[in-house]
């Protein structure tokens, strides 16, 4: 299998197809600079594995290919993009002839955006990258989850054991006259099961990855926990009572359940929806939106995490950007286009799925920081209300600010005390208000274990999210026990 | 718009050399595809997109062991890899017993002409599509003052060929088109923000709305939801609006589909021939009906698409089966084979709950008090227990008039148990998209708010 890590990204196109980061910054300075604002070439090429053990049997096996180049020129708020899946200097050029034909329409002069050049960061390199390791290995570990899923309960019937691997090698060439090129590990192992008892049937699943080795799998009997945690959330369920329904008390634990985050103020916070005005967040850098337990960081620069990058999608490195700081809102995350229009400078959120899309600020690792309150005594603080560790996926209306997210394990408190798990329920929120209802914070942040995957606007990237356990006093919980 | 002319050889030299590499059978697709999109916010350019796109795919078998390739180049090297890596694959995996092709006596003969891709109609250049989504943005800025912001509109079009072949000589294809218009304004009064939106696509560019009225339902839509409030938590009948109405036919779909059922984590296993709906339910999957989004002349395996009766009555009448999940459950396959890079799924055509002969109005005056549902957000939905939550935003329903916008609640209750309350289905089907229902009454549901 190819290793792509092992030569240079500026070598890797050079050698395969003939583009040189010369050829790419003739054809910037030629075709593009022109009356332009900004402009961009991107090269891509991306190997991904796919394998599912289910019933003990290799359901899917696979292996896929893809590559391409996307050309993008700015002027004002206009963008023009072409992609093309062949890469060669004749579709470069036609590329950027179409770019550039709507980008320059108005014929507007324009100066040229000079970034704010920083270093690449180094966060993954891998003696051996997840996609080289020998399917053989790959293979006998989905074994045995498989029979450790099953060991682990006598009531699971179906496990579905999957690994999915991937590299990436990007170059960028800025109209500003610089290239940059990143080589992107990225590996998930997942576990799902199905419970069963009497007639009923229950699911739970649990996984975890980043930039990291095969290894990483097997380290501090990483994939045994992921195995029996599915398993032991499965089981749990097959015993949940009805989720309570309306607004009451809630205890979101550490690490995943940081997708309250993500979507209540994340997405929100995100330029473009700033600068069109459309945010509910729309002009209030500077005001409160949060309890003053309350700080808020997106971080790209955390090594071997799912949601970091070296440098961004436009090639700016990416960096810790603080968007709540003590309650109060003091950044948004930018690409080239939305910091230019903004006047702020670009944070290094620059991101895009792949070539066939233009870049949009997003997320990378977003999590709020540690407090100062043991984690029991939260609990131990509420007499009645919700305490929920797992979560499926959120959903977030930037424009009305309202935000939902749903739990897949979680209990009921009554008395200070944790009882009785409940069956799924979505929580509702408004995002300019909930988190001013945070009343304790946690000193027990942790990261979410490597799962989450961020869609906007039909773009699917990889994040990280992160909390400490927190109590927040007023959440609307869409149960059915009225 | 052309597309150059496929190169169906490409692919049949790459099944061929599949078996020359020791694969008993093979089958895979080849396709290609161009894109534009055009947006447009406040009157001026946003954003405009052209693509080209292609991918072969392929997937062998070693007699019961199988595995998938696909690149999305088709230069020599790269296509011989996909064969190396495909065939390098499947003799590392174990043998599944009921992995394989269809009998290449079902698959389809004659390919029949659904009309997918407009062929007649003139290219539009980019300024005149560009316009198109502006049309549609100003009408939604002049249907009211309120309406001062917009998150733009866009128009697209894709024009796509498509083949399937197989090892045993099997080769066909078609081409479709699709076109599109989507608008997303933003109305704000008082301080408060609301957007929605509204879409029209079509495989026919003749066939879109006009979009000026896309825009102004988009407009209306937005509007409704100014001076939106949340309510009390309570539990009362629930009126589903059609695009609300139909992602509710999507989850029936998800849980009937074979893979679920196979894994044992669907809440329609072991219901086959069961009553699982009110009587009045009927839901339709057609994949043949001309000129429609969903269409398709054959499966992802070279079957022939065809009407499917997944609920007749009531009833839980078919599941939805590609051929590998029919012999898992003991069962034909039903046409339903869907192929993405990685391997064969399911996934429905046309899909449609049949209208019933009550008007929308009708429905909601019959309701005392309720809520009209407009949107839903959120993943709250368990496929192996039926168990629903859901974020939504809608009107409030007071003695059978709309009240006043709600948002900031939640819907909850189990899909088994709201296909059996459903009271009343509106007489509004429009087939504007690949799954479709008219607006629907489930007697009753927990609303939780405050």
């Amino acid at each position: 299998m190819d290793d792509l890590s092992s030569t240079s990204p500026e070598h890797f196109f050079s050698d395969r197809f003939n583009v040189t980061p010369a050829l790419m910054e003739r054809l910037l300075g030629g075709e593009l600079a022109r009356r332009l604002d900004d402009a961009d070439i991107y090269l891509e090429y991306r190997v991904n594995e796919e394998l599912v053990l289910e019933e003990n049997v290799v359901k899917k096996a696979s292996r896929h290919v893809s590559q391409g180049a996307g050309v993008r020129a700015q002027a004002e708020t206009r963008t023009g993009y072409a992609h093309t899946d062949e890469i060669s200097l004749s579709n470069l050029e036609e590329a950027a002839r179409q770019a550039r034909a709507i980008a320059d329409r108005a014929g507007a002069p324009g100066v040229l955006a000079v970034p704010g050049r920083g270093r690449a960061h180094d966060l993954y390199a891998l003696a051996e990258p997840p996609i080289v390791t020998a399917l053989t290995r790959k293979l006998e570990l989905l074994r045995k989850i498989d029979a450790a899923a099953r060991a682990a309960d006598p009531r699971i019937g179906q496990v579905i054991a999957s690994l999915s691997s991937e590299e990436i090698v990007i170059l960028i060439a800025t109209a500003s006259g610089w290239t940059i090129g990143d080589v992107r590990p990225l590996t998930r192992l997942n576990v799902t099961v199905i419970a069963e008892e009497n007639g009923k049937r229950e699911i739970g699943s649990w996984g975890g990855g980043g930039r990291v080795p095969f290894d990483y799998f097997l380290e501090a009997e990483r994939w045994t926990r992921f195995a029996t945690e599915a398993t032991r959330q499965a089981v749990l369920k097959l015993r949940a009572v009805e989720a309570p329904a309306g607004t009451m008390t809630v205890v979101l634990g550490p690490g995943w359940p940081g997708i309250l985050l993500h979507e209540a103020i994340g997405h929100g916070l995100e330029g473009d929806f700033n600068r069109k005005g459309v945010s509910a967040f729309a002009g209030r850098l500077g005001q409160r939106v949060a309890s003053e337990l309350v700080t808020v960081v997106d971080d790209g620069t955390i090594p071997n995490r799912r949601g970091s990058l070296n440098v961004d999608d436009e090639g700016t490195p990416t960096g810790r950007t603080v968007l709540i700081e003590n309650g109060v809102l003091t950044g948004y995350m930018q690409d080239r286009l939305n910091a230019r229009l903004m006047k702020m400078a670009p944070t290094g959120n620059g991101r895009r799925e792949s070539y066939a899309h233009p870049p949009m600020p997003r997320m990378t690792n977003t999590f709020m920081l540690a407090g100062q309150d043991d984690p029991q005594e939260i609990i131990r603080s509420v007499p009645n209300g919700l305490y929920a560790v797992a979560f499926g996926g959120g959903q977030v209306d930037i424009t009305s600010g309202k935000f939902v997210f749903s739990a897949s394990e979680a209990y009921l408190i009554e008395g200070g005390r944790v009882t009785a798990p409940v069956k799924g329920a979505t929580l509702i929120g408004n995002g300019p208000e909930a988190l001013r209802r945070v009343s304790r914070v946690g000193h027990d942040l942790a990261l979410d274990e490597g799962v989450g995957t961020c869609g906007k606007d039909g773009q699917s990237v990889p994040v990280g999210v992160g909390l400490p356990t927190i109590r927040l006093d007023g959440m609307t919980v869409g149960g059915t026990q009225v | 718009m052309s597309v150059e002319a496929l190169r169906p050889e490409l692919l049949t030299d790459v099944l061929g050399r599949a078996r020359a590499r020791g694969a008993t059978e093979a089958d895979g697709f080849l396709i290609e595809e161009q894109h534009f999109n055009a947006s447009v916010r406040l009157g001026q350019v946003d954003t405009v997109k052209h693509s080209r796109e292609q991918r072969l795919s392929l997937r062998v078998f070693a007699g019961k062991a199988s595995a998938a390739a696909s690149t999305s180049d088709l230069s020599r090297d790269s296509l011989e890899r996909v064969v190396d890596d495909a065939t390098a694959l499947a003799r590392v995996t174990a043998e599944d017993l009921h992995a394989g092709l269809p009998d290449p006596a079902e698959l389809i003969e004659r390919v029949t002409d659904l009309e997918l891709e407009d062929d007649g109609a003139e290219e539009l250049s980019p300024e005149a599509k560009i316009e198109v989504a502006r049309r549609a943005e100003a009408a939604a800025l002049e249907t009211d003052p309120r309406i001062a912001n917009s998150e733009g509109a866009e128009y697209w079009d894709r024009r796509a060929r498509y083949v399937y072949a197989t090892s045993h000589g099997f080769a066909r294809g078609y081409a479709t088109t699709s076109f599109g218009l989507s608008v997303s304004p933003v109305a704000s009064a008082g301080g408060e923000m609301q957007r929605d939106y509204w879409f029209s696509a079509a495989r026919h560019r003749a066939a879109l709305e006009d979009p000026a009225a896309v825009g102004r339902t988009a407009a209306r839509r937005a509007l409704r939801r100014l001076g939106a409030r949340k309510v009390k938590t309570v539990e009362v009948p629930v009126v589903f609006d059609p695009d609300t109405a139909a992602s509710l036919v999507r989850s029936i779909a998800g849980a009937a589909s074979g893979p679920t059922l196979y894994r044992r984590a669907s809440f329609l296993l072991d219901r086959l021939g069961k009553r699982i709906a009110a009587p009045s339910v009927t839901i339709v999957d057609d994949g043949t009906m001309p000129r429609a989004l969903g269409s398709r002349p054959f499966d992802g395996e070279g079957l022939a698409t065809r009407a499917t009766v997944v609920v007749g009555d009531g009833v839980l009448e078919s599941y939805l089966l590609d051929s590998y999940s029919a012999r898992k459950l003991g069962l034909r396959s039903t046409h339903h084979a869907s192929r993405d890079g990685s391997g064969v799924g399911v996934a429905t055509t046309n899909l449609m709950l049949k209208a019933g002969s009550v008007s929308p109005d009708d429905l909601i005056r019959s309701v005392k008090r309720g809520l009209y549902v407009t949107e839903l957000i959120g993943f709250g939905v368990n496929g192996v227990t039926g168990d629903y939550s859901r974020g939504a935003a809608g009107l409030w329903i007071d003695n059978g008039e709309l009240a006043y916008p709600v948002e900031e609640v939640t819907v909850a209750g189990n899909l088994l148990e709201m296909l059996a309350a459903i009271e009343g289905i509106g007489n509004d089907l429009v087939l504007r998209d690949r799954t479709v229902s008219p607006t629907l009454l489930v007697g009753r549901m927990v609303v939780a708010g405050n």
